[in-house]
């Protein structure tokens, strides 16, 4: 793959709990996002999968490291219009559709108030041609733009999230578990929607979710996070197929399969951070084992891990 | 095996200003001892307002039964007065809810909440429900529970809360478990401990679990038969064998296209079913579904259709499954897990009118 897009260095998040207490939501992770490509992001809730989205966006601001756009620090010192004109780039699409819309407001207006404050459009005729443009890409119509956020189902909700998303051209959308909160068979139509806009635009996106089996299909590669550290990084289908970290392995043999023979012979791995046992002089780090396949252990761990990688 | 609970044609409809929301219309299914029984459907299905009415929990008015018979134990549920009511629910039928932060009382100790129970259907003492209460602490998996019943709510994690649940739904020993969506707001890992935990405890009781959920994953972990609601009606019922392997109707297809699959490397578009469920006020002419569903027939927007049987187990509403009606094929992702069962009968049988 050809560009970085997006590099994430050493980024760290510390909350401040009182008491003197820190929480490292979020300790010192590396990695890239390559231009139009799905960087699927995994682990259980309180991993930091969330903070870290929310971080890259700058809704909050990193206790240490850097995040760089398009070789542009995201967390520098920026004046008001510089940060206007990175926040156009980068967008967010939000878990709960039900939350993240503002019930007092027009469906044509939430999805305008970003071509509003950019200055995107002339008058208000182009403004309405736009927000009917974006209400057909996906998949809602004309009709929808004077209702408010109350008369849509959860799914509608969510493709509204989207086009708001997307009113400002963005290069790179964060999704944080955009489907969690859908049905079954909403789930599938939005994550086509995803896809679909993602072939059409060019975008570049980082899917955060625990839906493990979603995530594969969706994403191009995936990293897996577990307390606040990025343990295996790689492409998807590497990921699944070998898996090496032992807690990737104990995610991947809990997902339940819409199979019932797999299910009654099923052998799920449990995870016990006590099995890595490692020394005080260990190196703990990123290593890469084969290209483009990364695991956080020691280096003594890589070297068991590339004996026991079958292609 | 002895059968624990009949629905008989259960109808339930709420009164709102927008007219009577027709939520459950005319469902029936059997239950057996220590069977587990799922049902799974999108919101809105009527899944959850089935379980909560066979405890009579759903708010009267503006809830309202409006026909059928909930038979538990050869029993009529139905007619039953609130107080009658308290004897059964708690002892004989229990519940575990979604989301244990709002179903466990943040101001009592665990430990006082599992006890309630016990000092109320098993007039144990104070003393003996709190050693019973370790024990079932102990039971689902706790550690240290002698320090873990005087905490509070907030002072367990998700996974622990749900596992409390548990241990207050089992205080009294019921016949039947009703889990509703018990580990939707859980981890994978935590949902398959949670997932593990019930089968053991259900093995050790011999309990009947009727299991709600929209996890198709979930439920070939733990179903033995599986019933499918789409608005308000069950549209297939089967073992867990024949749903997955052998589904008849067009929605328990669509249910399972549009779930990605694991080993498949396909990066194809999923089978995603188009629109939305009906709005239940006004339930549409005909199948409910047929707006949805693209192997809709012309009678499908006319007549509602009619229970099919195809094997001694396994039964589908839909008309395709008439002699006369045209073969379809189902799409790719599920022709792909059709297999053939030996018990499928040679044609289906009609076995019940559609209204």
């Amino acid at each position: 793959m050809a560009e970085k897009l997006l590099e994430i260095k050493n980024l760290k998040q510390h909350f401040h709990v009182g008491k003197g207490n820190t929480v490292k939501a979020v300790d010192g992770i590396t990695f890239d996002i390559y231009k139009g490509e799905t960087l699927g992001l995994v682990g259980e809730s309180g991993c930091g999968k969330s903070t870290t989205g929310r971080t890259i966006i700058r809704l909050y601001d990193a206790t240490d490291g850097q995040v760089l756009f398009n070789g542009e620090d995201v967390h520098g010192k920026k004046s008001a219009k510089e940060l206007k004109k990175f926040n156009r780039k980068m967008q967010m699409i939000f878990q709960d559709p039900y939350a993240s819309l503002n019930p007092r407001m027009t469906v044509a207006d939430i999805i305008a108030e970003g071509i509003d404050i950019h200055g995107l459009a002339k008058d208000k005729k182009e403004r309405m041609e736009k927000v009917y443009e974006l209400l057909e890409t996906v998949g809602l119509n004309k009709e929808h733009a004077n209702r408010y956020p109350h008369e849509f189902s959860g799914g509608q909700r969510q493709r509204i999230g989207i086009a708001r998303a997307l009113a400002v051209d963005p290069d790179f959308i964060i999704a944080d578990e955009p489907i969690s909160a859908l049905d079954v068979s909403i789930q599938a139509q939005v994550v086509n929607l995803m896809k679909k806009l993602q072939r059409e635009k060019g975008l570049t996106y980082l899917f955060i979710a625990h839906d493990l089996s979603m995530v594969k299909y969706i994403s191009d590669r995936i990293g897996v996070m577990y307390f606040g550290k990025l343990v295996e990084l790689a492409s998807a289908e590497d990921l699944y197929n070998n898996p090496m970290h032992p807690y990737t392995r104990s995610l991947l043999s809990a997902i339940p399969l819409p199979d019932p023979d797999t299910e009654r012979t099923r052998k799920r791995v449990s995870y016990d951070p006590k099995v890595h046992n490692y020394s005080d002089n260990e190196q703990i780090e990123m290593r890469e084992i084969v290209p483009g396949h990364y695991v956080y252990c020691s280096e003594k761990e890589a070297q068991t891990y590339k004996a026991q990688y079958v292609k | 095996m002895e059968k624990i609970l009949e629905v008989k044609d259960l109808e339930v409809s709420f009164q709102t200003y927008g007219g009577s929301v027709k939520a459950v219309r005319g469902v029936s299914f059997d239950l057996h001892k220590g069977e587990t029984l799922a049902i799974v459907g999108e919101s809105g299905s009527g899944k959850s307002v089935t379980s909560q009415t066979i405890m009579k929990l759903i708010p009267m008015p503006p809830g309202k039964i409006t026909g059928g018979q909930i038979l538990f134990n050869g029993d009529d549920i139905v007619p039953k007065t609130e107080k009658q009511m308290e004897k059964i629910r708690g002892k004989e039928i229990s519940m575990i809810f979604q989301d244990p932060m709002t179903s466990l009382n943040p101001t009592m100790k665990i430990g006082t909440q599992i006890m309630e129970g016990l000092i109320k259907h098993q007039n144990m003492s104070k003393q003996a429900a709190k050693t019973r209460a370790v024990e079932l602490l102990n039971l689902v998996g706790i550690p240290m529970p002698e320090r873990r019943v005087n905490q509070y709510p907030h002072e367990f994690s998700g996974g622990m809360r749900q596992r409390a649940m548990i241990a207050i739904a089992l205080a009294a020993n019921p016949k039947l478990l009703i889990a509703d969506e018990p580990t939707t707001a859980l981890d994978v890992t935590i949902q398959a401990q949670i997932l593990d935990l019930m089968k053991d405890l259900q093995s050790k009781m011999d309990t009947s679990i009727i299991f709600i959920t929209h996890d198709l994953g979930v439920v070939a972990n733990v179903a033995d038969r599986v019933a499918v609601m789409y608005a308000g009606q069950i549209v297939e019922m089967g073992t867990v064998d024949e749903i997955f392997y052998d589904p008849r109707h067009p929605y328990t297809w669509g249910l399972l296209a549009s779930m990605p699959s694991l080993d498949n490397d396909n990066k194809a578009e999923l089978a995603a079913i188009p629109g939305t469920p009906p709005d239940l006020t006004n339930p549409p002419k005909g199948d409910a579904f047929a707006a949805r569903n693209q192997y809709a027939l012309a009678i499908d927007f006319e007549e509602e259709p009619p229970m099919y049987q195809i094997s001694e187990t396994h039964f589908a509403k839909t008309w395709l499954l008439h002699p006369d009606a045209p073969k379809v094929e189902p799409p790719e992702a599920v022709k792909n897990r059709m297999r053939q069962l030996s018990s499928t009968f040679d044609q289906a049988v009609l076995v019940k009118e559609g209204k």
